[in-house]
C-alpha cells in the first residue's frame, strides 16, 4: 500500500501524519508537494494534513483550494481514489467542493486545542470499517475553524446516505450539546462524499496513533484504510 | 475602477460577533438596533475593463473565491471615478 502526503505552504501536521503512516503503520508513503499536479493514480490513498496553509488568509482552505495539487486530488476523488482530509485538510476539501458543506469560526471565537471524544456514526465507510459501530474514539482537535455546518437539505441527504461518520458526543459516546466542543451542527466532527471515498475530520488521528503515547484511539482510522484497501 | 465587495454570512447562519456586537450597542442604549451582520469588506482595484465586463468579472471573482456560497452571500458597487 502506498501513500502520499500533499504539503501546502503553512502544512504542519504533514511530519506527524507521515511519521505515523510511514513508521508506526510500515506503510510507503511519499511526500505530494501542492505545485505538482501529476496524476495522483500511483497511491492508494491520499492525505491533505492540518496546518494553516496559506496562513488560512480569506478563509481556511480558499486558497490553498487552487493549488495545481488539488486538480489532480479531483482527478483522484472523480476515479474512486481514497482521500483523508484531517483539520486544515478537510477545510480545503470543504472549499474545493469534494465535501458538502462548510466550516464556521468556533461558536466560542476560540481556538481550541484539547482531546475530545468522538462516537462512530457508520462503519460502512473506508475510513470507519475496523471500528464498532457507536464505538468511541478519543481524539485531540486543535482548531479555530471546525464549526461544521450544511443547511437543512444537506444535512436530510447526508444522514440518509450516511455520509456522517464521527460526532462529538461525551466519554459514554452520547452526543449532547455539552459534548460539542465548536458549536458544529449536529455535532458533526466528520464527514463522507456521497461515494464515501472522501473523508474530512476536524480531529487528528495521526495525534492519537504512536503507541509512544498511551492513546492510539486514531489508529482505527489509519487501519480502516488498510483493510479497505486490502480487500 | 474600484470594486467595493461586502461579504456577509447567509439567513441562517450563526454570527456569534454580530450578535455580541448587538447586545453590546444594546447595552450602550441604542436600543433601536434590531440586528448586526458583521462581515468582510474589500476593496479591489481594476484597470481595463469596461463597466459591464467588471460586472461580470467581480461576480467571478466572488463565486470563485471571495465568498464561499455555502455560508456567505457577497455583494458589491464599481466605482469607475476611483
Amino acid at each position: 500500500m502506498k501513500c502520499g502526503v500533499v504539503v501546502f505552504p503553512g502544512s504542519n501536521c504533514d511530519h506527524d501524519c507521515y511519521h505515523i503512516l510511514k513508521h508506526i503503520l510500515g506503510l510507503s508513503t511519499e511526500w505530494i508537494w501542492h505545485k505538482d499536479d501529476a496524476d495522483l493514480d500511483r497511491f492508494d490513498a491520499v492525505v491533505l494534513p492540518g496546518g494553516f496553509s496559506f496562513g488560512d488568509y480569506l478563509r481556511p482552505g480558499a486558497i490553498s483550494r487552487f493549488s495545481p495539487v488539488m486538480k489532480a486530488v479531483t482527478r483522484y476523488a472523480n476515479k474512486g481514489g481514497h482521500i483523508l482530509g484531517i483539520c486544515n485538510g478537510f477545510q480545503i476539501l470543504l472549499e474545493a467542493g469534494l465535501l458538502p458543506g462548510a466550516l464556521l469560526t468556533n461558536r466560542s471565537q476560540k481556538f481550541i486545542c484539547k482531546p475530545v471524544a468522538t462516537v462512530v456514526e457508520t462503519t460502512e465507510t473506508p475510513f470507519t470499517r475496523s471500528c464498532k459501530k457507536n464505538a468511541v474514539l478519543k481524539l485531540p482537535i486543535a482548531h479555530k475553524q471546525g464549526n461544521y455546518f450544511a443547511d437543512t437539505e444537506t444535512l436530510q441527504r447526508m444522514a440518509d446516505n450516511g455520509q456522517v461518520l464521527l460526532r462529538y458526543a461525551d466519554a459514554a459516546g452520547q452526543v449532547t450539546e455539552a459534548a460539542n466542543p465548536n458549536g458544529s451542527v449536529g455535532n458533526i466532527a466528520a464527514v463522507a462524499n456521497e461515494r464515501k471515498n472522501v473523508m474530512g475530520m476536524m480531529p487528528h488521528p495521526e495525534r492519537a496513533a504512536d503507541p509512544l503515547w498511551p492513546n492510539v484511539d486514531g489508529q482505527a482510522i489509519f487501519q480502516s484504510l488498510i483493510e479497505s484497501i486490502a480487500s | 475602477m474600484l470594486a467595493k465587495i461586502h461579504v456577509t454570512f447567509k439567513n441562517g447562519v450563526l454570527d456569534p460577533q454580530g450578535k455580541a456586537v448587538h447586545h453590546a450597542l444594546n447595552d450602550l442604549g441604542f436600543n433601536e438596533v434590531r440586528d448586526v451582520t458583521l462581515g468582510k469588506y474589500l476593496e479591489i482595484k481594476l484597470e481595463g475593463v469596461s463597466a459591464e465586463e467588471a460586472e461580470h468579472r467581480v461576480s467571478d471573482m466572488c463565486e470563485k473565491l471571495l465568498a464561499n456560497t455555502v455560508i456567505e452571500s457577497y455583494r458589491y458597487t464599481l466605482d469607475p471615478t476611483d
